[in-house]
This record gives C-alpha cells, structure tokens and sequence, in this order.
C-alpha cells in the first residue's frame, strides 16, 4: 500500500503492508530512530508521536490510518541546530537520565504545552501519565516542563 | 572554581534529547539476521530431543543447539552451572534450548513455532521453604554472630518475633534487552549492545567459544536503563547472538520482546526473613537474632553476593548489643533472580525497618523515638566485628527528614484527623538506613580494577574505563573529576567507549561503586600524571613532546590499608564506606477500597561529597520511586514457575500520576577513604520507601503490612479481619 505522510514536516512516500506499524515505518522505513519501543502494546509511551497534532503511540497505529497525515517525532523538535526550549531545560534540570523514555516524555511535553501553555504540576503529571520513566522518579521531568513553560 | 560539586550538563545530553542517541535497536549492519530463542516450557525436565520440523522450509534459517558450542557450555560468572543452551536437563521455565537466526522477523517467529522439543517432566521445586530443607536446595548459607546472644535474651523485658516478606521486583528498564553479534576477522566476534558489564561479556564469551581475549572485543551501545537487570543476563543473549553469528557468519540480532524480556531475565529475590528480638521496657534493642532466606531461582548467578549483601544489613542501622544472622539463598526450578538495585539490601532492611515499628507499637513508644534512640552512632560496632571508624551520618539523615518533613506535627495532626472519622485516613511513617557503599568484603581486592587517564598530544584528557554510562551520569562525573585533579575544563576531558579493546577492565558498574571506586582510580591516575610534569611547564606543552608510555596513568585498585576483612571468618569491615538515609512517608488509605496513596516523600541521603548535584538529586528520586513501586504496585507472581505478570498491562510501575512529589536532601559526610569523599549513592535510595510507607500504614489503620506489595488486596483483607 502507497502511504504519503508529513514527517517533521517533510513529504515521504512509502510502500509498505497496510497493518505495519507507523512505528516500524518510522523506525525501518524512513531511519529515524528517535522513536522508541519499550513494549509494544501502548503501555510505556515510549513511541509517542504526534498524530496530525494529537499525542500517540505509534506502536498502536496501523499505517493505513496515516495516509496523508502529518507526524511530528522527537527528531522533529529542535528548530534546525537550536534545542527547543523543552529540549534544553530537560538537560539542564535532569529530565533524561538512561535517555529511553525522553524522546516520546518531549514529544508528550510539547502536546502538553501546546494545549496548556502555562500547566500546573497537576496538569503536567496528568499529561504525562501516559509516559513511562524508570529513572527519574519524574521530579525533574515535572521541573523541566515547568521551566520550558516559564521560558518566554 | 571545582567542577566536582557543580551540575555541568550531561556529556551524552543532547544526543538525548534529540533522538539522535543510538541504543541497541538503532543499530545495524550489513547483512544482519534477526535472532530468536526457543525456550522450555515447563520448569523442570529431561531434555529428550530437539526436531526441526522437517516439513518446514529451513532453507536460509540458522539453527543452533548446545552442541554448536565450541568451548564449554556455561555462562561463566561464579559458580558456572548455567548453561548457555540446556543439553540434558531444564532447570526453569525460560530456559533457552535452540536459537534461530534469519533475515526476516517475522519468518523467524514463524520458525520458531515449528521446533519440536520433546521433555520428560520432572517434579520442579518451587517452594523456597521446602528448598533449604531439601538436598542441595541451599545455595550459599551465612552466619554472622557478634556478642552474647543468650545473655541478650536473658536481659530481655521484652521478645519481640515477626516475620516479614517481599516479592519478585521487575527492573522494567524501558529500553528492552538487545544484542549484537558481528563475526569478524580469524573467528574473533564483536559484541554491541544494552549492557552494565563489557568485561562480564568477554569473559563469558572466552570461555564458551574458546576464544583469546583479544578475540572477544565488547561494546557497550547506549544503555536504556539497567538497575541491575542488564549486569549478568547481557552475557547469555551475547552468547547466544555470538553462536548464530559464528554459524551464519553473519552479523546477528537479538532483541528481547516485553514479555520474553519479563519472562526469561532476572529479578529481585523474593525474601523471607524471620525477626525475634530482645528489648527492653525503655526501648533498647539488646539483641537480633534474625533468619533470612531469599530465593535464588535455578541457577546461583550472582545470589552468594546478594544473600551476602542482605546478610549484613539485616541488623539496619542500629547498635545491638548482640546479634546473630542466619542467611541463606536457595535454589528453586524458576528464573534466576539476580541484581537490581539495592542488591539484597532493601529486603534485608524492609524486613527490620517494619520489625522495628512491630517492636515500637509492642513497647507502646513513638517508632520514631525508639529509633532515635538505637541509631549506630561512631564508635559502635556491626555484627561483622567492623568497628565504624568514621562518617557515619545516621543522626544528621534522620532529624533532618523528621525535621523538613514536619513528621511530629504531621503524626500527631492525622492522628486527630482519624478521630473525626471518615472513610480516608492519612498516616506518617519513618525509615533510617544504611548501604554499604562498594563490593563486599574483599570483592574490590579480588575485582583488581584497572582505570586510568590518558592526555592527548594535544593536550586533552581520555578517560579510560569500562563503566558504563547507563542513564546515572558516568561519563559526566568523570570528566569532573579528572578535569579538576588536571587543571582542564570539563569540554577538554574526553571520555573513551566502553570498548574492551580500547579500555581496561575497571570493574562492572555496579554496587555504587562507579564514582566512589573507579572515581578514586582516575583521581588517583591524575595525581601520577601531574606528577611527571615539570614544575613551571604546563600540562599541554608538556603532553605535546612526552612519550605515550608518560601521558598514560592506569591505576589498580587497592583497598586502604585500614580496611581489613578476613573472608574465611567473614569478620572485619565488609565495606570501606556506609551511606546512610531516611525517609519519611505520607499516605492516605481509602478504607473502603483498600488503596494506599503516597502523598509526599521525603528523603535525607547522605552518599558522601555530591559530584553533581542534578544527577545526584536523580538518582535519590528515581531510586525512591522505585522503592515506592516495590512497596505499593510491582507485584509479579509465578504460577507453576512462570511469572504471571509479564507485560506492562499487568506489571505495574509508578507513573508519573502515581509518583508523590519527592522532597529529596543530599547532606554531605564525607569518608575519609576516596580522594573526594565519595561514597556510594545509586542503591541507598531504594532501601527506604517501602518501610516507610508501611510505617504509614501502620499510623494511619493501625495494621502493619508485613508483606509487600501492601496492595489493596492484602490491606482490605487485613482491615476487613480487624
């Protein structure tokens, strides 16, 4: 099946089988690691992605739902060279530690700060519920969003 | 201004959070072939035979069985009784019996399902109790006795027995086990992949496949978490990848799937540990006499180590007048249980942490001030006959997590909340620990770790170890460390790959003892090279003309000569440097649903001098959280031998929902025996939530959970029953 899709704003064209997961086409087809697989049933979070500006889990995407669609992936992030303002502050105050979860935590982070600019603590814990992070214990995530929110 | 006490950024930061990182996963090679594991079915057996479908196109598939092993067929660690692929009997239920290799996944899998194995059953043992009375079911047996026990007990107003337990804890790093294989050049094999120990591989791999050692060339790619998970059991997927690719010829693939990954690699030892204690009315503890078994599973891997470990912190952190600890590791027909965090300590300390509220509320004392009052204070001596010469920080952790956590106002304010009803209760709970920092005993003599520091001709510094970088910050200490001993700046400290073709074995990463040990050795490398360059010359003039042979310091460890340990008798300073923290718990319990929340945690830590303030921070509170999922949500049980919870839909961890804000506080008690004052931290956070949030319970219902998880199950039940 021939699939044209937006990624990190760019046109692609695949040919691939209708039920192959959007994060198998990302990952194999089109080499753009960041996306990660942590369990493959939509538990971890790790393979967010933004689906057409809403938050997914690629691991749970057929890509025949995609046609014509437009995804963001962590690679997608940083303006060219410059960090984003989430990148930058998920460094600073300790937000990636192994590193496995960051890429779909900022790709949360961003659809978070998207939707709520200015998240409480409560609303940044509950926006990345759907995230995993054995690490971290998620007290320097929730500080790094803050700052990215306080960053003008 | 130092480097070390600062938090510069992350060497590997922006790699991480561009996505641009290469973990296992993300690498390939030409011509790779995906690998996958048959496995036993059932957890004890007599392997009959192995049939390869012959109506099944094989054509392209590599087949392997034990009998492709060149060398001895054995994942070398301690005991070397596990095999790499079973040959006559199946000892648990994940055990690995043919493997298969091809190009594509799916056909693989395919293939799989057409691999006959035939098994003759055997009665499995999986009861642990049942296993220390059977023949060879003990696997390794401690006993440690200091000061007159019987006297002890004859002093005693009061005797104090309880009986604690824990369960099977998951690593859950979110980065799955994967592995490659590439063969190269006169039979040598090159392995990548998720791992915490380069040198574990190479030797492992020597001794399979009867290779040299600089035949075996291992590299660590970045590492999506471990927490012990990714110590040991990367030595068999590499043996297993390194065997398909010897027989393809091919560069090969192993990549766990969650549920294989959950099934088949280690976990932490479930424990049981048996308390009976002398005390007096006033709250002394006079005398321990404790009995801990944990489970080792099928295979002894690294469990003498941890029943050790778990062995000489069962007294907790208190002075006894007289103790007697009886451990022992058994051997059931299930999963090997290995490392994870803590290494045997957490069970050990949950087990004495919740005894000691069993004995406050026997006594009718706050557990806070009988706690107060048995605290290992300078001078006191530990079951081993260790005396603790110096940093002890025990006071300093405990009145400052009561202190910044309000814990009296808070004890005595739920307690009057209580009596207004209602079907929420909130509760205050405490825990004090301590975490021997480093290998046990003489593990770091016996270790001799090689670490060292090379400057460049250019007048850079090359970090040269094989600890490995897995989220905890490595490369980043290290180049604070080395730039500081050096003059330089932290972007002029380059640190090498975890490649043991290209750096010497320093030791696994592991037992905290990445910054305390093999920090020591670098700072230690630094001083030598400093040392040979002439006074008024600076560092890079001087590297630019020196020989190799000068610009190069590697450093083996060597213990303080204060530090003495007899293994025979198991007496002596089983470590050169304890940490010690405290916690303290809030949580509400919905007495209708049984539910714990934990509202706040509070955590006083002291690992010595901080190198980096944020990772330090991060390592307290990922570590407390983790302790928080063991006490509250990580239940994993087996039936028949095999885990029932083996998906991320049934194993659950904390999400970020689920995490308390986590108040953490480093304070500094520096020891005297590492150049810095360093002394373990990765572990020590993880001993104390988990009794802490028991604790809580207790304050708050009035039943303490002696079993973890406290899962609403067993608390509704508990509170139902009262």
């Amino acid at each position: 099946m021939k699939i044209l899709l937006g990624v990190n704003g760019v046109s692609k064209t695949v040919e691939v089988a209708p039920m192959r997961r959007l994060l198998d086409v990302l990952r194999l087809d089109l080499a753009l690691t960041g996306t990660k697989e942590g369990c493959g049933e939509g538990e971890c979070g790790a393979c967010s992605v933004l689906l057409d500006g809403v938050l997914v889990n690629a691991c749970l995407i057929p890509i025949c739902q995609t046609d014509g669609a437009q995804i963001v992936t962590v690679e997608g992030l940083s303006n060219g060279a410059a960090l984003s303002p989430l990148q930058r502050s998920f460094v600073s105050e300790g937000g990636a530690q192994c590193g496995i979860c960051t890429p779909g935590m900022l790709v949360a982070s961003h659809a978070l700060l998207n939707q709520t600019p200015h998240p409480s603590e409560a609303q940044i814990r509950e926006g990345l519920a759907g995230n995993l992070c054995r690490c971290t214990g998620y007290t320097k995530i929730v500080a790094a969003v803050q700052k990215a929110a306080a960053t003008p | 201004m130092p480097l070390v006490g600062q938090s510069p950024l992350r060497k590997e930061g922006l790699d991480k959070v561009t996505g641009a990182t290469r973990y296992g996963d993300d690498l390939s090679f030409p011509g790779i072939l995906h690998g996958a594991t048959v496995r036993s079915t059932i957890a004890r057996g007599k392997l009959r035979s192995i049939t390869f479908d012959p109506t099944f196109d094989w054509n392209g598939l590599t087949r392997v069985t034990a009998s492709d092993i060149p060398g001895d067929n054995v994942i070398a660690l301690i005991a070397d009784d596990q095999p790499a692929l079973v040959s006559s009997e199946i000892a648990h239920c994940a055990e690995p019996i043919a493997l298969i290799a091809g190009d594509n996944a799916e056909r693989v899998a395919e293939a799989i399902k057409h691999v006959h194995v035939d098994v003759e059953p055997l009665a499995a043992m999986l009861d642990p109790i049942a296993a220390a009375s059977s023949p060879n079911g003990v696997m390794k047996d401690f006993l440690l006795e200091e000061g007159d026990l019987a006297a002890a007990f004859a002093r005693a107003d009061r005797i104090v027995e309880g009986e604690y337990r824990t369960g099977y804890q998951e690593q859950l790093y979110i980065e799955p086990q994967v592995m490659i294989a590439i063969p190269r050049e006169g039979g040598a094999v090159e392995i990548r992949g998720s791992m915490q120990c380069p040198y574990y591989i190479h030797k492992a791999l020597q001794r399979l496949l009867k290779l040299r050692p600089e035949q075996v060339i291992v590299i660590q790619a970045a590492t999506g978490g471990g927490f012990g998970g990714k110590e040991d059991y990367p030595s068999m997927i590499a043996a297993h990848c390194a065997l398909l690719a010897k027989k393809s010829g091919r560069p090969v693939k192993i990549l766990y799937r969650r549920q294989e990954d959950i099934q088949a690699t280690t976990k932490r030892h479930p424990s049981i540990v048996r308390h009976r204690s002398a005390v007096t009315h006033e709250g002394m503890l006079l005398g321990c006499d404790i009995d801990l078994l944990i489970d080792g599973g099928a295979y002894v891997t690294l469990t003498p180590v941890v029943v050790s470990r778990a062995a000489l912190h069962a007294n907790g952190a208190y002075r006894w007048q007289a103790a007697r600890i009886h451990a022992r590791a058994v051997r059931t027909n299930t999963p090997p249980n290995g490392a994870f965090r803590g290494f045997g300590a957490p069970q050990a300390i949950f087990a004495i942490e919740a005894h000691v509220e069993a004995i406050a509320r026997e006594l009718g004392m706050a557990p806070h001030a009988l706690r107060r009052k048995n605290l290992l204070r300078l001078g006191d001596v530990l079951p081993t006959g260790q005396v603790l010469r110096s940093s002890v920080a025990s006071r300093e952790v405990f009145e400052d997590a009561l202190q910044r956590s309000g814990f009296e106002e808070k004890r005595a304010r739920y307690a009057e909340e209580r009596t207004r009803g209602g079907r929420k209760v909130r509760g205050v709970g405490c825990s004090v620990f301590h975490h021997g920092a480093g290998f046990t005993g003489a593990g770091e003599v016996h270790l001799k770790s090689v670490a060292g520091v090379e400057i460049t001709t250019d007048g850079r510094a090359r970090v040269l170890a094989a600890s490995t970088e897995i989220g905890q910050g490595t490369r980043t200490i290290f180049a604070q460390i080395v730039a500081d001993a050096l003059a330089l700046t932290y972007d002029d400290v380059d640190i090498e790959e975890a490649d043991t073709s290209l750096v010497p074995d320093s030791g696994p990463t592991v037992a905290s003892r990445t910054c305390m040990v093999v920090g020591g050795l670098l700072h230690r490398a630094c001083k030598e090279i400093k040392q040979r360059v002439p006074k008024g010359t600076s560092l890079a003039a001087w590297a630019a003309l020196a020989p190799l042979e000068a610009r190069r310091s590697l450093m083996q460890y060597t213990p303080p000569p204060e530090i003495v340990w007899d293994e025979a008798t198991y007496r002596g300073d089983a470590y050169a440097a304890y940490g010690w923290g405290a916690n303290v718990a809030e949580v509400e319990v919905d007495l209708d649903t049984g539910e714990t929340t934990v509202l706040r945690l509070t955590a006083s830590i002291d690992a010595g001098t901080v190198m980096h303030p944020v990772l330090a921070e991060g390592q307290v509170e990922g570590g407390t959280a983790q302790g928080l999922g063991w006490a509250t949500v990580e239940e994993l049980r087996a039936k028949e031998g095999r885990y029932l919870h083996d998906r991320m839909s049934t194993y659950i961890i904390p999400t970020a929902l689920d995490t308390p804000p986590i108040d953490a506080r480093l304070i500094e008690c520096p020891t005297p025996h590492q150049p810095l004052g360093a002394k373990g931290l990765g572990e020590l956070p993880i001993d104390g939530p988990a009794p802490a949030v028991v604790a809580a319970i207790l304050d708050a219902t009035g039943f303490l959970p002696t079993a973890l998880p406290a899962s609403p199950e067993t608390l509704l039940a508990a509170l139902e029953s009262a």
